[in-house]
């Protein structure tokens, strides 16, 4: 994801003479086939980083009290619809603006190519516009769920809904462009393959700030000690983490933007391996270091440890050798388990560890482009900290309006009855207790 | 033994209630000795409570939490006073692992005990 869209023709013919596969781009009948191929790519991938948006519901719907299921339910599926139609308004065309100043553009509607389209006015060199811009949707809606899970248990839905218009709409697109819209940090340098600092520490950053304005959990941090409000189904939590592990194949690997050559399809299949490896060393350094610390091994936070080591090679998943992405996973995995009681001592509270998970291995894994990548740690600092800087005020500023205006929390009394009855009437367990 | 009907026998003496905490995995095991040991009939609840330990503390995501109610079982047996002494050295035998938390028993008077179904009373209704 590291081009602008109108820089891929001439990158395309610079780079193609250059890996010695000329052969493979001449004829119409090859180009044809290139834009075939990157098309179906993105669909591809775009579907399996939809299917993301299942596994963060999953995730969050085990992770929070049974009493805030259907709430968590319903928040995960507004948002995603939301994020599929501010993408379309403004999104899509703000974060790809084409040329523009580096910093701020702000875009229309996205139009699709037409049915039937001539192949002289298709961009054969790339892949279709409806492709293009589904795969982008995706990305920023998990950007979003990220918020969720971190603000949940608490928060009224439609304020929620409501930071999530301009998160989607304009925030995450604005600071997308600065990189992926080939604006003023991929000037500059600044590398982030599929996302680590552009998707998810700005939705790290965002629900950072929400936390901070919305206080923890009634009753989470008393007497100045932690209590603990297990989630209500370990068994959901655990497949919401697959289903994420399972998308992160199409996050990544969508992100080679090109499946038109065999460099490319060989660099899409490297990003799969070590995508997979990365989740695989991040779960099992949680397991072991959960089992060190606490004496038993936290489900919890081994489902965390797959999802840091996912995070945490994002920012370069093609470079690394599989021990490269062994050891970059293995880091996220360290980090998330000692951030999330960490957290807890800034009575910072969040619900799921979507803050050490996205954020903390998000910029970890942007930090770690340095070892196999090609970008000076400066650079990457300076990216890291951009986008720091812009999402957490853009949030707090957003928040706190929205706080001051109409309220972001629900009272006492309907949090400590559950968001289900309180702000839905309906409950997504009716035949159980009140937990 | 005096075979009492509704209006007289409200003696009862001769009957007992054995109320028993056990470990909820010891269940079967102690189900099983006391049906061989002649028991006829049991009522079991499952509950939560907490005796000289107070409970104990786990970890959930690097934060410790207290326990403060333990899973238990809790078994009413009502017995012939002629068999207590039995029934609660099954049971003492059977529950016991040795480690703390593995219950207690205790035996009380009943006053009176009925059969529906056929109006028998007492150690008869057993």
């Amino acid at each position: 994801m590291n081009l602008m869209k109108s820089l891929i023709p001439a990158a395309a013919i610079c780079a193609v003479p250059q890996l010695g596969l000329a052969q493979e781009a001449t004829g119409e009948a090859a180009q044809h086939t290139q834009y075939i191929f990157t098309t179906l790519l993105f669909l591809m991938a775009g579907f399996l980083v939809f299917f993301m948006a299942a596994g963060f519901a999953m995730l969050e719907g085990g992770l929070v009290r049974s009493k805030n299921v259907a709430m968590q339910m319903i928040k995960n599926v507004a948002l995603f619809s939301i994020a599929a139609i501010m993408y379309w308004l403004i999104g899509f065309n703000t974060m790809y603006p084409g040329d523009f100043n580096g910093f701020f553009a702000i875009g229309g509607p996205t139009v699709l190519d037409p049915v039937g389209v001539d192949p002289a006015e298709a961009a054969l060199d790339y892949a279709s516009i409806g492709s293009d811009f589904f795969f982008q949707l995706v990305f920023v809606a998990a950007t979003a769920s990220i918020v969720s899970g971190a603000v949940a248990e608490r928060i009224k839905l439609f304020p929620f809904l409501i930071f999530v218009v301009v998160l989607t709409g304009i925030l995450y697109p604005i600071s997308g462009s600065w990189q992926w819209g080939g604006g003023w940090l991929s000037e500059a340098g600044f590398s982030d393959f599929a996302g680590s600092t552009v998707v998810h520490s700005v939705g790290g950053w965002a629900a950072l700030a929400g936390v901070i304005v919305l206080g923890p959990r009634i009753g989470k941090y008393k007497d100045g000690k932690v209590h603990p409000m297990p989630g209500s189904n370990l068994a959901l939590a655990t497949l919401g983490t697959f289903i994420l592990w399972l998308g992160w194949f199409g996050f990544n690997g969508g992100s080679q933007l090109a499946m038109g050559t065999v460099g490319d399809v060989t660099d899409v299949s490297r990003i799969f391996a070590n995508t997979n490896m990365a989740a695989a060393s991040g779960a099992v350094t949680a397991l072991i270091l959960t089992q060190l610390l606490y004496k038993k091994p936290d489900l919890t936070m081994v489902l965390n440890g797959a999802l840091a080591g996912l995070v945490s090679i994002t920012a370069e998943p093609l470079a690394p050798t599989l021990f490269g992405a062994l050891w970059i996973g293995a880091v996220g995995g360290i980090i998330v388990v000692l951030a999330i009681p960490m957290l807890d001592k800034f009575k910072l509270d969040d619900v799921v560890g979507a803050i050490p998970v996205h954020l903390f291995a998000g910029i970890w894994g942007t930090i770690a482009v340095i070892f196999y990548g090609e970008a000076s740690l400066i650079t990457q600092l300076t990216g890291i900290v951009a986008y720091g800087v812009f999402t957490f005020v853009g949030a707090l500023i957003l928040w706190s309006i929205l706080k001051a205006i109409v309220g972001i929390r629900v009272s006492e009394e309907d949090e400590i009855n559950g968001l289900d009855m309180a702000e839905l009437g309906m409950e997504a367990y009716p035949e159980f207790s009140k937990g | 033994m005096q075979r009492a009907g509704f209006a007289g026998g409200t003696k009862g003496i001769n009957v007992k209630l054995i109320i028993a905490t056990i470990k909820p995995f010891k269940l079967e095991e102690v189900r099983e000795a006391l049906t061989e040991a002649g028991v006829r009939g049991m009522m079991v609840t499952e509950i939560k409570g907490f005796g000289s330990q107070s409970g104990h503390t786990e970890i959930y995501r690097g934060a410790e939490y207290a326990v403060n109610f333990v899973p238990k079982i809790k078994l009413e047996i009502v017995v012939a006073a002629n068999m207590v002494d039995q029934v609660i050295e099954t049971i003492a035998t059977t529950a016991k692992t040795g480690k703390i938390g593995d219950g207690k028993i205790f035996v009380l008077d009943v006053q009176q005990a009925v059969r529906v179904r056929t109006g028998e009373t007492n150690e008869d209704a057993i």
